[in-house]
């Protein structure tokens, strides 16, 4: 097998036994990445002369026996991450240029570890979108149909793990954004706890949903990237000061005895039949495995699409003011004066989809508007949270499909923005409770099209997630259900 | 009709924190522009403010100090607005939950005692500064001053007078520099006011519409733009017109306060909370900390020294102006233990001096101690009041002790009869018409053998002595 088709622990254990290089594994990804990223797209910009540099040091690192968690690992890193003197466009043109003086503290934190940046992943801009085809630098393909969306907002980093141009890659997920991507391309996705993993440096789209969190082609890679991302961060005062536990060590623990709830509102009509099916043999797997099912209720999941799209639009309409043209990034040229020149470089340097929410948003603040949106929508927002309390006193893990359906085709939705706000309808209430969810690849549509399975957890319970998906994916073996697709369906192979 | 002026002030305090309230960049004032910036200050994406906790302990300090209620529970919001000085697209500040609440000051005016209402007081950040080209269509941003920490309060309508609004002033500056949590310069920026001011007929419950008062850079421009506007207003109201709710610029140099010009827009800032910051908790104890370190105010102290000193209350008022002056001022009286004379020297001679060196007391070259011993040697009769003067002044030119200067220049009184009766015979013996015309009857003339002694002595005769003397030898 090639080198970039391996894991981070695989490689892991290659380098650490002298048997390959850094610099062999990143020429691999390389070749893969111009194999394949004229299909796929899934970057917006490579870094091959960082990254060259960074596996040099990270051979120099190996040879001297510092090994640290990533030494030597490729890793794509969504455009959404702050990179020091690499350029940050959050797939939007007004950001275009702009290249940030400062790491985001994941990407601090990456490097720390030794891993190597392959470049900087395709999104919807300011990750407003289920399909990555709000990109200011094009769409991404989906590399199990190129004619299908990859999803969406963190579509590059999933394209590029499930197509093998990276070892892992970083998303973010404000309502989605990493769950439903790593469903419709087949990888595993995980947003962590709110306040688990530092949002500093990650530019803002909704600051009380975002969470950064990892994409990788197992389990056991997720829990190795969580090791090394998760923790407090001081320069973000919504970082939450708990102890970080070694994730790897949920890996084996089975599921045995483990209470998986199953909330029925989250198996309605709109879920397609296949994905329905295919989340349910999953269940059926885990409970001969041991664990026991209990049907649970989260009453006010009818609400969470309606909450989402005030609160998100809100704090998108005010984090995104800073971007009029004054200091840094696209300004429009031939300006008459200070407001032509707001007016101008807005209406030109953002996208529709982000003008519409910005819209939105700025309606639901205004004077007169404000309790009947805002301030409803926050109360509202406390019981959804209150409801999963409730439900996480039944069962230890909630169990739901990622997305209601599989890769849908690029330009389906586009025209229909309800039809693509209900892609994230299964994952939008993590965001807006706070808890974590991961999305494990669970079988694939005839189509042969990935399916995915989400499990939730309870604050800063990621570990309890990684033991349910690492016995999910032993049980079902779907990593090698996916490798035999991979032989047979994918069109990249 | 008879009106009656409702005002309100909103007052701006710059705190004097080291750094920026959510970032760690140097507060200092007159830097080259855009030096004190970092990504958090300048907005850059994906940046986060974290609160710095002097900015939180300087409002507690300012909220116990006019009695508010500390709210332990607080937080910040955002409000939004696009300029170019605001590098975020809004600024960060508190609404609706602001830190303190409900508090009033004492303010005296000759009207009497009065207690103005103080509804609230929060934090904020302040915005940076547009520098406009003058020889060429362009402006720049200087960011230094954005992220600076401010303090917001906001008075209640409960101020009547321009004088009293004046007053009101006076006293909340007197408590953040005394705090030593404000430098109190206006002209600086780092206090700032604006003013809301209506009418209403005397005895009418309902208020009158209100303009909005800005650009009064002194405490004197504040009395003088409320007295016009109210002024105006009354015009207004008496010739069947009515106030138009506006923001008004003062205008020194005319004296008049003019509408702003431009179309003023109704903005709308969509206050909302700052997902970005966690609510403010703020512990008991540390409020009871603070509560027990708080230094005394200038209204108690006032109060004390009167009681104290029995000086006279100008004396009083004069003397607690700073509290460095009024520190030097007590320790100049532990150790004479003579509070008046303590008090007509340092707000004699010693005010005098550094006034004209615009000096601060604190960087005073004449130490406490040094005065208090002075004083000591008047009483004791080894200089007189006249040598005193000369040696202050010496003093402070030298820094020196008043032993050091009497050595120095010979300045010891003639306190010795035996030292003295020998001058004094001598004198007599020099003006026999003189002494004729004294002896008889011409009284006046013993002022003119008391002169004749003292340049005898070259001023260093004990004058009382000197009269004790010549009333016996020229008798």
């Amino acid at each position: 097998m090639e080198l970039y088709g391996l894991t981070v622990h695989e490689l892991q254990d290659k380098l650490r036994a002298g048997e390959v290089t850094a610099a062999d594994v990143l020429a691999s990804v390389y070749r893969r990445i111009a194999a394949v990223e004229d299909k796929v797209h899934a970057y917006i910009t490579l870094m091959k002369e960082t990254a060259a540099a960074q596996a040099a040091a990270a051979d120099e690192a190996l040879r001297r026996g510092e090994v640290r968690e990533l030494t030597g690992i490729p890793i794509a890193l969504k455009d959404i991450c702050c990179t020091r003197g690499m350029t940050t466009t959050c797939g939007s043109r007004i950001l275009g240029n702009f290249v940030p003086p400062y790491d985001a503290t994941v990407v601090e934190k990456l490097r720390a570890a030794g891993a190597v940046f392959t470049g900087k992943a395709n999104m919807d801009e300011f990750a407003m979108g289920s399909s990555t085809e709000t990109s200011w630098f094009g769409v991404t393909r989906n590399p199990w149909d190129l004619e299908r969306i990859p999803g969406g907002s963190s579509g590059g980093s999933a394209a590029a793990v499930a197509a093998d141009e990276c070892i892992a890659a970083l998303g973010s997920d404000t309502g989605g954004s990493i769950r439903q991507p790593a469903a419709l391309c087949g990888v595993v996705g995980m947003k962590p706890t709110y306040g688990r993993v530092s949002r500093f440096g990650l530019v803002a789209f909704a600051s009380s949903l975002d969470q950064i969190g990892p994409f990788t082609k197992d389990v056991e890679d997720c829990a190795i990237l969580m090791n090394v991302i998760a923790g407090y961060d001081p320069r973000e005062s919504t970082s939450v000061n708990i102890e970080v536990p070694d994730y790897r060590s949920f890996l084996d623990r089975g599921v045995a005895g483990l209470r998986i709830g199953i909330p029925k509102e989250y198996f309605i009509a709109g879920i397609d039949p296949e994905v329905r099916a295919s989340v349910e043999a999953a269940i059926a797997v885990l409970e001969k495995g041991g664990a026991r099912c209990v049907e649970i209720s989260l009453p006010h999941t009818e609400y969470c699409l309606a909450v989402y799209y005030i609160v998100a639009p809100a704090e998108a309409s005010s984090n995104l003011a800073r971007y009029d043209g004054v200091k840094y990034g696209f300004r429009a040229a031939e300006a008459r004066d200070l407001m032509d020149m707001y007016k101008q470089s807005r209406s030109t340097g953002f996208g529709a989809e982000v003008k519409r929410r910005i819209i939105i948003g700025t309606y639901v603040l205004s004077s007169g508007y404000y309790d009947a949106y805002y301030k409803k929508a926050s109360q509202v927002r406390a019981l959804i949270r209150r409801d999963f309390d409730a439900a996480f006193q039944q069962c230890d893990v909630i169990a739901t499909p990622t997305s209601p359906t599989a890769a849908f085709r690029i330009g389906e939705r586009t025209d229909d923005p309800l039809q693509m706000y209900l892609s994230d309808i299964l994952t939008i209430s993590a965001n807006l409770a706070g808890i974590p969810g991961i999305s494990v690849p669970c079988g694939f549509t005839r189509d042969g099209l990935p399916i995915g399975l989400q499990f939730l957890a309870g604050h800063f319970q990621e570990g309890l997630l990684i033991q349910a998906g690492a016995a999910y994916e032993k049980l079902a073996a779907t990593r090698d259900l996916i490798a035999r697709y991979r032989r047979e369906k994918m069109p990249l192979s | 009709m008879e009106f009656e002026p409702v005002i309100g002030l909103e007052i701006h305090a710059q705190l004097l924190t080291a750094s920026k309230i959510f970032c760690g960049c140097s507060t200092g004032f007159g830097a080259p522009p855009n030096t004190h910036t970092c990504p958090v200050c300048l907005g850059m994406p994906g940046v986060l403010p974290v609160l710095n906790r002097k900015v939180v302990e300087f409002t507690i300090k300012m909220g116990l100090a006019t009695n508010c209620r500390i709210n332990r529970e607080n937080g910040f919001a955002r409000k939004n607005y696009f300029y170019p000085d605001l590098p975020k697209g809004y600024q960060i500040s508190q609404y609706a939950y602001p830190l303190a609440e409900d508090g009033y000051v004492e303010v005296e005016t000759e009207a009497g005692r009065r207690r103005i209402g103080i509804i609230r007081i929060h934090m904020e950040e302040d915005a940076g500064k547009l520098i406009h080209d003058e020889h060429f269509p362009a402006s720049y941003v200087d960011l230094n001053r954005t992220g600076v920490p401010l303090m917001e309060i906001v008075s209640a309508p409960d101020i009547r007078t321009a004088e009293e609004a004046a007053a009101y002033l006076r006293r909340l500056h007197e408590i953040l520099v005394y705090l030593e949590i404000c430098d109190g310069n206006m002209e600086e920026g780092s206090f700032r006011c604006d003013a809301n001011v209506s009418l209403r007929p005397r005895g009418q419950e309902e208020f009158g519409i209100r303009t909005e008062l800005k650009n009064m850079n002194s405490f004197r421009n504040v009395q003088r733009a409320l007295e016009y506007e109210i002024k105006r207003q009354q015009y207004v109201l008496e010739g069947g017109g009515e106030v138009i709710q506006e923001t008004r610029l003062w205008d020194d140099a005319q004296g008049v306060t003019l509408p702003m010009r431009g179309k003023e827009e109704a903005h709308d800032y969509r206050y909302f909370p700052d997902p970005d910051l966690v609510t403010v908790a703020i512990d008991a104890e540390w409020v009871e900390e603070i509560r027990r370190n708080m230094p005394e105010l200038p209204l108690e102290k006032r109060e004390r020294f009167l009681r104290d000193y029995g000086i006279p209350a100008y004396d009083a008022g004069v003397l607690t102006m700073s509290r460095a002056l009024a520190d030097y001022y007590e320790e100049v009286v532990r150790l004479c233990g003579r509070p008046k004379i303590a008090a007509n020297w340092v707000m004699g001679d010693l005010l005098r001096f550094l006034n004209e060196d615009r000096r601060d007391i604190k960087d005073c070259p004449i130490p406490a101690a040094s005065l208090a011993e002075m004083i000591r040697l008047i009483e004791e009769g080894t200089i007189s009041g006249k040598m005193a003067k000369e040696i202050s002044e010496e003093m402070y030119r030298t820094g020196k002790g008043p032993k050091e200067i009497i050595e120095e220049q010979g300045l010891v009184q003639i306190t010795d009869e035996a030292a003295l009766i020998p001058v004094i015979e001598k004198v007599i013996a020099a003006n026999p018409t003189q002494l004729a015309q004294y002896r008889g009857g011409k009284d006046k003339l013993f002022g003119y053998f008391v002169g004749q002694v003292m340049k005898a002595t070259q001023g260093k005769a004990n004058p009382q002595l000197i009269n004790e003397l010549l009333k016996k030898m020229l008798a």
